[in-house]
């Protein structure tokens, strides 16, 4: 289940984002963020016009989809070993861009989440930035209380990785944060928890 | 009522620019401070011509940190259906008129790292006060204006003279053009487009911009459209339970506020939506003149925007 290519999200309250599904738009340059299964949304769109303006920024994340997206010929290639290795490239990347950039994410909603943040301090409205979920369904969340990010959740309720409390997974979502909140699930009965269980189960 | 608040004020000076372009200052009557309004706000002005009430929107010019009064310049138009034509004959110095407290349909989006202004004609008045609001928090802006020739170029000598490197000015009498695409390319990410000018203006720069790949959302136009006369017709108004006759000169908004009826509006342009009316009953054909309504809802005849739109056929019935 948390690697299935292609999730259906349940529908859900509006401060969930929805991801979309990339296509190929007009623009003389093109940056493609993406991460792990990401590589095949990136793969689907990839007209040789398109790729031969293409920056491509790749974390494979254990797969081994990245030879494929090299063999597209892009522009450029990066592959780096985490989205935090790839940071200073895309933020340098993006201070030299100009209006008319097309920006592509795909990948977990962590990348994608932290990419759009990005692009959009760059300057680029975040309804303009395409995105397309792939891969791991894995959250990246904030505590509400003591503010650290826990990355990679797939159970809930889960257990804060900086102030240890136990927290119930929202999906209120903060696009500054590029997280999901969590939230104490046990405050009033400490240790009288609800079974774990996937975040779709 | 409907509408923004109303404001009652006295005409305390009128400047002719050039042979079409008068400007109109206004104060309080009461003497006390006018709101501040936001760079690219319009005011509507009530102009009491004999037994008619025209109601214009013109975009305010002043900084829109002075509340001791409020600018506009209005460009004569003879073909019009009088009201910049009352305002340039008929008002004078002293005279008492009724100002709409400001609206604004074209504020600048200041998550904006760059603003590109580009100015056609009278079009340059919204961004007279975009500019002094901008370079009171020193922002980052940019303004390209055509205008037919040095004669009719309003306030382009000052905004020149002020602003050395920031304004360009392009005259069609001497073969000057903005050189669009030059000017689209190259411009650092964050930068978003302010166009006011006639309607082909803003097309060419909405057209190339989507062909470069800007994003719709840093693209922001401004178009009023004066309510074209046309053929008289009648419409019965449901609600109200009355019949009424719109004249070849008047809207039909302004035939439902001659009827004695409230109706919602806003910019009277066509462009806020605040009057959007359904239709009830339509044999015949809606003459739509918005940009508010899509081509789908234009299809339907089930909406009608009153300000500009008009009717041709045997019946039409609104909700209202």
């Amino acid at each position: 289940m948390a690697h299935m290519s292609k999730f259906e999200f349940p529908p859900s309250i509006k401060s969930r984002p929805i991801w979309g599904c990339l296509e190929a738009r007009a623009g003389k340059h093109h940056l493609m963020i993406a991460d792990g299964e990401g590589a095949d949304a990136i793969l689907n769109i990839a007209a040789p016009d398109l790729m031969a303006k293409s920056h491509v920024i790749y974390i494979p994340q254990g797969t081994d989809c990245a030879a494929r997206l090299h063999a597209l010929k892009p522009a450029q290639f990066y592959k780096g070993p985490s989205y935090l290795a790839s940071l200073q490239r895309i933020r340098r990347v993006l201070q030299n861009s100009h209006m008319g950039l097309q920006v592509y994410l795909a990948g977990t909603e962590g990348l994608m989440g932290q990419a759009m943040q990005e692009a959009v301090t760059a300057g680029i409205p975040h309804t303009a930035i395409q995105t397309e979920h792939r891969g791991s369904v894995a959250r990246r969340m904030q505590c509400v209380h003591c503010k650290g990010i826990t990355e990679g959740v797939e159970i809930d309720p889960f257990v804060c990785s900086h102030c240890g409390l136990n927290l119930f997974v929202r999906d209120h979502y903060s696009r500054r944060l590029a997280a999901y909140q969590g939230v104490c699930v046990d405050a009033e009965d400490p240790g009288n928890l609800p079974e774990q269980k996937g975040i779709y189960e | 009522m409907s509408g923004a608040t109303k404001i009652n004020v006295r005409v305390s000076e009128i400047v002719p620019l050039n042979e079409l372009v008068t400007r109109f200052k206004f104060e309080r009557t009461d003497g006390g401070q006018l709101p501040t309004f936001s760079g690219g706000a319009h005011t509507v002005v009530e102009m009491k011509d004999e037994d008619r009430t025209r109601l214009n929107p013109y975009s305010l010019m002043s900084d829109p940190a002075d509340r001791s009064a409020y600018t506009i310049s209005v460009r004569r138009d003879d073909e019009g259906r009088g009201g910049s034509l009352f305002l340039h004959q008929k008002v004078k110095v002293g005279d008492e008129m009724v100002l709409s407290n400001p609206v604004n349909l074209f504020s600048l989006d200041l998550r904006a790292k760059k603003h590109l202004m580009i100015a056609g004609g009278i079009g340059i008045t919204p961004f007279l006060a975009q500019i002094k609001q901008l370079d009171r928090n020193h922002g980052n802006w940019e303004l390209h204006y055509a205008a037919r020739s040095e004669d009719l170029a309003s306030y382009a000598r000052e905004l020149k003279s002020e602003h050395p490197n920031d304004v360009h000015v392009y005259y069609d009498v001497k073969g000057e053009a903005i050189n669009l695409q030059h000017l689209l390319d190259g411009q650092p990410l964050g930068t978003h487009i302010y166009i006011c000018g006639p309607k082909g203006m803003i097309n060419w720069v909405r057209g190339t911009a989507k062909e470069l790949g800007w994003p719709r959302e840093a693209v922001h136009y401004e178009e009023f459209l004066a309510p074209k006369p046309g053929k008289p017709f009648e419409v019965k108004l449901a609600v109200s339970n009355k019949v009424i006759e719109v004249s070849e000169n008047e809207s039909l908004l302004e035939a439902i506020e001659r009827a004695g009826v409230d109706a919602p509006y806003l910019c009277r342009g066509g462009a806020c939506g605040q009057c959007e009316t359904d239709v009830l009953e339509c044999d015949g054909k809606i003459v739509h003149r918005d940009h508010w309504l899509d081509p789908e809802e234009h299809a339907s005849n089930k909406k009608i925007m009153p300000c500009v739109s008009r009717f041709t056929g045997k019946m039409l019935v609104l909700d209202r």
